[in-house]
């Protein structure tokens, strides 16, 4: 009850105080769409804490940690992307044909949608702001590296970058590689090392050391 | 495929300049705002009105006239409005009063809070069967279409008139040039291409020898493809 109640006054403070153009242009809208009947406000909530609390990066990191410790399920995800993510109860909208692509030693790749915002959705969720902004949707296939770098990455001259240009209904997951010195890890340890960055392309895993025995042991 | 109007698209941005820099973000950060929330919802809400297609939407987004100067989810709801009013679900009037004024279109679908779950988890392939064979193997040459179009189109436009490699063959897929112009599926083969950088950005500085290597891979439908002779280049 304490929680509804506090959630209530949060939307009513919304109500008097903080309502910029958008909030009311959007409010008017709904209110329209549900008096015509085409919506159901209540599938408008379901479909907000699906993407907020379900559907996000922790699916993909899951994927992730399972081709680091199951080479049967590596070789599966490289040959069908979509079944061998669908194996582990992640797919539909946004991920309906999936390929999973693998960082090696020879090549880095990198995720982008120069024009729009496609992205994997059932493994990462919602896409995030810069990723659909113009500054990385412009530069990303021109200058790669150069984006790198603003994420903190340098990668050495002889590896490939590869840019996957989301053109069409085809998702790409990058799978990163997995950090020296897990060997004793188990899948859902691992999965904490994994971030939404490493499997677009733009980041690395955690560092193992940064996990502390203690959040391991908790986990 | 669109009249006489040219078409123009204002997001077709791979290549382009003066954007500024990468604003990164938490991820645990889903919404900035509660709006965008709203407007995320409403969107995949009422496209399972059966009213309009994915490529639709995003023909409708992209000739936005503003769209350079909206924030990402605002371009979304005002494609929304667009293709509300377009496809006869609500009047311009009924956008401006915030309130129904007329009688709803009959025969709309409306996604159920129930079925959300399943909806979205079984989404809505593109693929589909075709009798023609591939024009195209893997390994092949390709040159994409130089010309422009009068229609949306997934051919990013610094990927246009350059000599590309088949990498991939993904299947017959939905054609989305089509689709998104009210005119069916025509569903076509489609191929993963890559590019070498140097192919793509002829006008940049001259690189050493020694320069890194660097590719792009586009997904490309049959027709925006045509063979080279490997003999020629």
């Amino acid at each position: 009850m304490d929680g509804h109640d506090h959630h209530h006054e949060h939307e009513h403070a919304d109500d008097h105080s903080e309502l910029g153009p958008m909030d009311v242009r959007v409010r008017a809208l709904e209110t329209l769409l549900t008096e015509k009947g085409y919506i159901d406000p209540a599938a408008l909530d379901e479909l907000i804490d699906t993407y907020q609390t379900r559907v996000g990066p922790r699916n993909g990191a899951r994927v992730v940690a399972r081709a680091w410790v199951d080479p049967e399920f590596r070789d599966w995800l490289r040959r069908d992307g979509t079944a061998a993510i669908a194996s582990l109860d992640y797919g539909g909208r946004q991920g309906e044909h999936m390929i999973a692509v693998e960082q090696t030693d020879h090549t880095h790749n990198i995720v982008a949608c120069t024009l729009c915002s496609c992205y994997p959705w059932p493994v990462l969720g919602l896409p995030p702001t810069w990723y659909k902004s113009a500054p990385y949707r412009s530069r990303v296939v021109r200058d790669p590296r150069g984006v790198l770098a603003e994420f903190g990455m340098t990668l050495p001259d002889e590896v490939e970058v590869r840019v996957w240009d989301s053109t069409a209904e085809i998702r790409y997951l990058v799978i990163p590689q997995r950090p020296a010195g897990t060997d004793d890890w188990t899948e859902e340890q691992l999965a904490e090392l994994v971030t939404r960055d490493s499997m677009i392309g733009v980041g690395v895993p955690l560092d193992p050391m940064s996990l502390g025995d203690h959040e391991l042991s908790s986990t | 495929m669109s009249g006489n109007e040219r078409y123009v698209t204002n997001a077709d941005l791979g290549g382009t300049t003066g954007h500024g820099a990468i604003e990164h973000d938490d991820e645990r950060v889903v919404f900035h705002h509660q709006w965008e929330a709203r407007v995320l919802a409403m969107t995949v809400a009422a496209g399972a009105s059966g009213k309009w297609t994915l490529d639709m939407s995003r023909r409708y987004r992209e000739t936005l006239p503003d769209y350079a100067d909206l924030s990402y989810y605002e371009i979304w709801e005002a494609g929304l409005e667009r293709l509300l009013v377009d496809r006869g679900l609500v009047t311009a009037d009924e956008l401006a009063a915030g309130h129904a004024l007329v009688k709803p279109l009959e025969g709309i679908r409306v996604l159920k809070a129930e079925r959300v779950a399943a909806g979205m988890r079984s989404g809505s392939s593109t693929e589909r069967q075709v009798s023609a064979l591939p024009r195209f193997a893997v390994g092949d040459l390709v040159r994409t279409r130089a010309d422009r179009v009068d229609h949306h189109t997934r051919l990013p436009s610094y990927a246009a008139g350059k000599i590309g490699r088949i990498e991939r063959l993904h299947g017959p897929h939905v054609f989305a040039d089509s689709h998104a112009h009210d005119l069916g599926e025509q569903p076509a083969w489609l191929y993963g291409v890559v590019f070498d950088a140097a192919e793509l950005w002829d006008d940049a500085a001259p690189r050493p020898d020694a320069a890194p290597r660097q590719s792009v891979l586009i997904d490309a439908w049959e027709s925006y493809l045509e063979p080279v002779d490997e003999r020629d280049t």
